[in-house]
């Protein structure tokens, strides 16, 4: 026996179309906003640009890598770049939140999973962009990849999916508090925790006690060594798979937690 | 004159207030520069090994200095988003309209930078102490010390101003702070001048901020160097920022 007509019309669509949908409009909206992509791109490279150089000094602390400071400082792009994927995700998912775009989505058949997949897909877009930037970048301004181009593509891999973490921590933050605001107000953490992390001086080189500590017990490190172990010494097993481990854990808990705040966003709507 | 003075002393007040009872203004500007001399000082400590780096008061002296003269700077910035906020959400205007002097708008929010900052500067320093930095300079040294910081808080503040009211709008944060910044950390941050290499060194060599900033160092250590040149740099720097931050308020005023 056939559906009825009715029946055929109201069938929700299928959960890729879904995604799809969601995700065109983020990969859209993140297109339109050309200008908002300049400053996230721009501020890694200055940075890397002004520190490759001023901290070349460093080299010539015992103990330091062989290689030059822009070798060991391309990794740091990678990460704030990440954390701006993050603000920027959040700050869009807020947005629809504020604007009451979440309410008249929670009318409609689309499932939260759905909603959360595709609002990510525009961070995944920008984290593409950014990563294949800031190598290409690091890569013409003398800068070796001492695993080579399969190494590169594992790079680029690894750093997308600590983009695809964060853009979760932005979509969770945004989903608990729903202000654009709120959002942003978190980013001077975010930052912090880059800094306090081995991004410009190996651990073993860290002199002050605490510092050393905080950098150990601080996932960002990890995250930045992994990438850092790529291009300054070439297939570290134990560096990548404390960088993909940490990677993945990321993604694992704050999508996991983001899920939960939609399904509670949703039944409050 | 009067009406300049009861303008300002409105604005600044109203400045100074705002940053008093709102964490999400007050916090940013105490937390950066504390987590830039935790990340600097802490984190980068090693580098005071590097051979010829013989700054005696020891590095986390060293990277105050900078953070110093960052937080002056930044104190400035933050004000200039406020200028942008206040004109986002149509303060501004009615300010401009019921302003007697409107000049005394612009040394209005100048003097709250400079109270939002002396804060920030107490918290700093407190911190820089309590994590042991070394003081070689006298009492003459730390008022030249604080000197530089209230004049680069003025630059950067009229700075912030200008591009606030030409633009008017809270998206012009990055066009306020990235030339700051910029300023800022193409001076020798790390490491000595002498010790930078390659295009940083070039670029520093010409930077009016490495000047101020080994002007505050030498104070710092009690061997002052370069001192009246940064106050001549500073000096000039804030006459050209107030033309332009009196060409932004023309520009606002002309858009009603």
């Amino acid at each position: 026996m056939s559906a009825s007509p009715s029946a055929v019309a109201l069938a929700p669509p299928h959960l890729f179309e879904q995604v799809g949908a969601v995700a065109r409009r983020s990969v859209m909206r993140t297109v339109r906003q050309r200008g908002l992509l300049v400053f996230p791109l721009l501020f890694p490279l200055i940075l890397f640009a002004i520190n490759g150089s001023a901290l070349g000094a460093a080299t010539k602390i015992r103990g330091f890598p062989p290689v030059s400071y822009r070798d060991f400082a391309l990794a740091v792009p990678f990460i704030q770049g990440a954390l701006f994927v993050a603000v920027s995700t959040g700050t869009d998912l807020a947005r629809d939140i504020e604007s009451g775009f979440f309410d008249r989505l929670a009318l409609t058949p689309l499932r939260g999973s759905a909603l959360l997949a595709g609002q990510l897909g525009g961070s995944v877009v920008v984290a593409c962009v950014q990563s294949v930037v800031y190598l290409a970048v690091g890569v013409a301004s003398g800068v070796g990849i001492a695993s080579g181009f399969g190494g590169a593509l594992v790079l680029l891999v690894l750093s997308i999916l600590i983009a695809f973490g964060f853009a979760g921590l932005g979509a969770l933050l945004a989903l608990r508090f729903g202000t654009g605001e709120a959002v942003q107000g978190f980013f001077p953490l975010l930052f912090v925790t880059v800094f306090l992390s081995s991004s410009s001086l190996p651990r073993n080189l860290i002199q002050i006690s605490w510092f050393h500590e905080v950098a150990t017990y601080n996932p960002v490190s990890y995250l930045i060594e992994g990438i850092r172990s790529l291009i300054i010494t070439g297939w570290d097993a134990q560096a990548l798979a404390l960088g993909f481990g940490f990677a993945l854990l990321l993604c694992v808990l704050t999508l996991g937690f983001a899920g939960t705040a939609m399904k509670n966003r949703l039944v409050r709507t | 004159m009067r009406r300049f003075v009861y303008v300002a002393k409105g604005v600044a007040w109203r400045s100074v207030h705002n940053t008093l009872v709102s964490p999400a203004i007050l916090l940013p500007s105490l937390i950066f520069p504390l987590f830039f001399l935790a990340a600097f000082a802490g984190g980068l400590s090693r580098i005071s090994d590097i051979p010829n780096f013989d700054y005696k008061p020891g590095y986390t002296a060293f990277q105050f200095a900078f953070v110093f003269l960052q937080s002056a700077a930044f104190g400035g910035v933050f004000t200039g988003f406020a200028v942008a906020r206040d004109f986002d959400s149509g303060f501004a205007r009615r300010l401009l309209l019921t302003a007697p002097r409107r000049s005394g708008i612009i040394a209005g929010y100048a003097l709250g930078a400079l109270g939002r900052w002396l804060i920030t500067a107490v918290v700093i320093t407190t911190a820089a102490l309590a994590a042991g930095m070394n003081v070689s300079g006298g009492g003459i040294e730390i008022v030249g010390l604080i000197g530089l910081g209230i004049m680069m808080n003025l630059g950067s503040a009229l700075w912030a101003c200008g591009v606030a009211m030409f633009l008017r709008t809270e998206q012009a944060g990055a066009l306020i702070q990235m030339p700051v910044f910029i300023v800022l950390f193409l001076a020798p941050v790390y490491v000595p001048l002498r010790l930078l290499t390659g295009w940083v060194h070039a670029v520093a060599r010409l930077n009016p901020a490495t000047a101020t900033l080994e002007a505050a160092r030498g104070l710092i250590a009690g061997s002052p160097t370069k001192v009246a040149l940064s106050f001549a740099l500073l000096a000039g720097g804030a006459v050209l920022t107030a033309l332009w931050a009196r060409r932004g308020l023309a520009s606002a005023e002309r858009a009603g």
